[in-house]
């Protein structure tokens, strides 16, 4: 009997050693990868705690002494917790919407092109600047805002019988030249997102919607904007589970990191980008994105938690 | 969807898109103007889409200056490739175990990669872990390695075509005939994979060529490792440095800085190849992003 029981067990180790044996090459595959996954963004998570250190180079993350709260106390007792945190949430909102509405009101004009020529031209021109690089994005805006050689007040502003102004020193015209830049920049993106699915609503509907003397904003209200909320959904709740990140490349590139501009373009990682790399001011810069990563990561948790509730098939977990 | 041949609908909605769409080229059309405007018009003109005068030489002056301009293309090039290269690779390798769907602790390797995409340590612990413990600061490795080598939401979406695209009669019927797992990646889902790899190719691709932070980060005495972006932005920094600075040396060292045309040509030349295989890349790209929308 016992001899017997041990032979079944030796036979069930026996077979699971041949399913690992048998599993092995996958694992050995999956590893490359995840070991980089590890360098680079779980050793980060670890890193996490020199927030609450007094960081020294030379004695490293783990080597330096322990500050408490000190360093968050010092970011929040500046005045620049209340701008970056102002700045990065502001912005973000005004993008959700405009990216939001402008590409589904042009996905929606570009599924109704003319021909079919047209719809691809609209379609490559709307996603070209998407793969611009956010310098040459500076670099265009410069050409346009530069005070001595951009034509805006070169050719625009004295046909309008303008002064020209100092762009990179008025921190007020910054949130419209932002949020432009950003829209022609990045509206592609959703717009073509919203386009592959209206392609996919059924063109039946709204034959028979026409049939019927359906107009074409009724069209548009009761079958293509039905069709899309799952995916505004979706796209809606990326962006606010992100909304305490920011292009760091729009905000640190177009306004040529100019310091007079910083009360209405700085955000929480151009912050943590000169605490970190200029100014030297390691603590504040480690607690400002302890602050960001933290927070980020209860809005992603909060907004998947939302979707759950509301239509779960469109919940990212 | 489609209305009678010019509705008012249809030229007023044609009519917005033909407007963005010009918004959208002149920039790019003013950018290149600039790059052939002769200097001296530029200086007392501005920018500006008829320039007075014309003149190459500001590509010319590229060509000439040789060492710095010409290496950060180099630096971008190999970057670009090698990177994109590698990040296939190590995407596809990794998607594909995610997609075997009895294979044990699976789930725990799927949350493993795809709570990098929930959470991350933010950038100071980031700079401090590449630059102090692994010691990449000017190497070409800065480059190649940070955040750019592979990414999660690139693997997800590989493991979700496999899944779906990839039968599993033929998986099966590969170890009937005693393949082994590296063999069936080989044979049939690397052959099979090929659409969504070259698309998410191109996502890679591009990140890389038009990447300027890591070099931003991890770049700072070994000039020669710059690539085109971030010699594009460093030119930028010296301009903001030397008008903030009232210095006489610095006057001096301001002459070292390429002219506004020759910086335009530099920028114009590191869209080019972007503008030259865009017919080719724009149609994966476009279906890498409506991917985007579909939930792994």
């Amino acid at each position: 009997m016992a001899s017997m029981s041990k032979k079944a067990e030796k036979g069930t180790v026996g077979s699971k050693w041949a399913k690992f044996k048998r599993y092995l090459p996958l694992y050995l595959m999956f590893l490359p990868g995840a070991i980089y996954l590890f360098v680079n963004n779980y050793l980060p998570m670890t890193g996490i705690v020199v927030a609450f250190k007094n960081y020294n180079a030379r004695k490293g993350i783990w080597g330096s002494p322990w500050a408490g709260m000190k360093n968050f106390e010092f970011l929040f007792a500046s005045p620049d917790a209340w701008t970056i945190t102002r700045n990065t949430l502001l912005y973000n909102v005004v993008f959700i919407i405009l990216n939001t509405v402008l590409g589904i009101a042009f996905a929606i004009f570009i599924c109704d092109a003319l021909s079919k020529r047209m719809k691809k031209v609209y379609q490559s021109a709307i996603l070209f600047p998407y793969l611009m690089s956010a310098v040459i994005l500076g670099y265009i805006v410069y050409a346009f805002f530069s005070q001595q050689t951009g034509i805006v007040n070169n050719s625009i502003l004295p046909a309008l019988g303008m002064d020209e102004i100092a762009w990179y020193q008025k921190p007020e015209y910054w949130p419209f030249i932002l949020v432009f830049a950003n829209t022609w920049k990045g509206v592609g993106y959703g717009t073509l997102i919203y386009v592959s699915a209206i392609n996919g609503i059924d063109p039946s509907l709204y034959e028979a919607a026409k049939l019927d003397g359906a107009r074409k904003w009724q069209q548009i209200r009761y079958i293509t904007l039905p069709f899309l909320i799952p995916t505004i959904i979706t796209l809606t709740l990326m962006s606010v589970g992100r909304i305490f990140y920011s292009d760091f490349g729009l905000f640190y590139q177009v306004p040529r990191n100019s310091g007079l501009l910083f009360p209405t373009t700085n955000v929480i990682d151009t912050y943590v980008y000169r605490g970190l790399m200029e100014t030297g001011n390691i603590g504040m810069s480690a607690a400002a994105g302890f602050y960001q990563s933290v927070i980020g990561f209860a809005l992603v948790l909060l907004a998947n938690g939302v979707v759950r509730k509301v239509s779960q098939e469109n919940a990212l977990f | 969807m489609k209305e009678k041949p010019f509705s008012p609908y249809q030229i007023v909605t044609n009519a917005i898109m033909i407007i963005w769409t010009i918004l959208i080229v002149l920039p790019f059309l003013l950018l290149f103007m600039s790059s052939i405007t002769q200097e001296q018009v530029l200086v007392s003109n501005g920018y500006s889409f008829f320039p007075k005068e014309l003149s190459l030489d500001s590509y010319k002056y590229i060509l000439r200056s040789g060492g710095t301009i010409l290496r950060s293309y180099g630096v971008s090039i190999l970057v670009t490739v090698v990177g994109t290269l590698i990040n296939i690779i190590l995407s596809a390798l990794m998607a594909y175990p995610l997609s075997v769907k009895n294979l044990p602790g699976r789930n725990i390797m799927m949350f493993f990669v795809f709570f990098t995409m929930l959470f991350n340590g933010g950038m100071v612990p980031s700079y401090i872990v590449w630059s102090n413990w692994f010691g990449i600061k000017d190497t070409i490795f800065a480059q190649l390695l940070p955040n750019l080598l592979l990414s999660a939401w690139n693997v997800m979406m590989i493991r979700t075509y496999f899944q779906t695209s990839i039968p599993d009669t033929l998986y099966e019927a590969a170890q009937i005939d005693g393949a082994t797992q590296f063999r069936v990646f080989r044979s049939i889902v690397l052959p099979l994979g090929k659409p969504i790899l070259v698309t998410m190719g191109t996502f890679a691709g591009l990140a890389y060529w038009n990447d300027w932070t890591n070099g931003l980060y991890y770049i700072s005495k070994d000039k020669t490792l710059y690539n085109v972006q971030n010699l594009l932005n460093q030119m930028v920094q010296n301009i903001q440095y030397l008008s903030q600075s009232s210095d006489a040396n610095m006057a001096a060292a301001a002459s070292t800085i390429p002219t506004t045309g020759v910086q335009m040509a530099i920028a114009f030349v590191a869209i080019l190849p972007i503008m030259l295989i865009f017919p080719y890349f724009s149609k994966y790209y476009t279906k890498g992003i409506a991917l985007g929308a579909v939930k792994g």
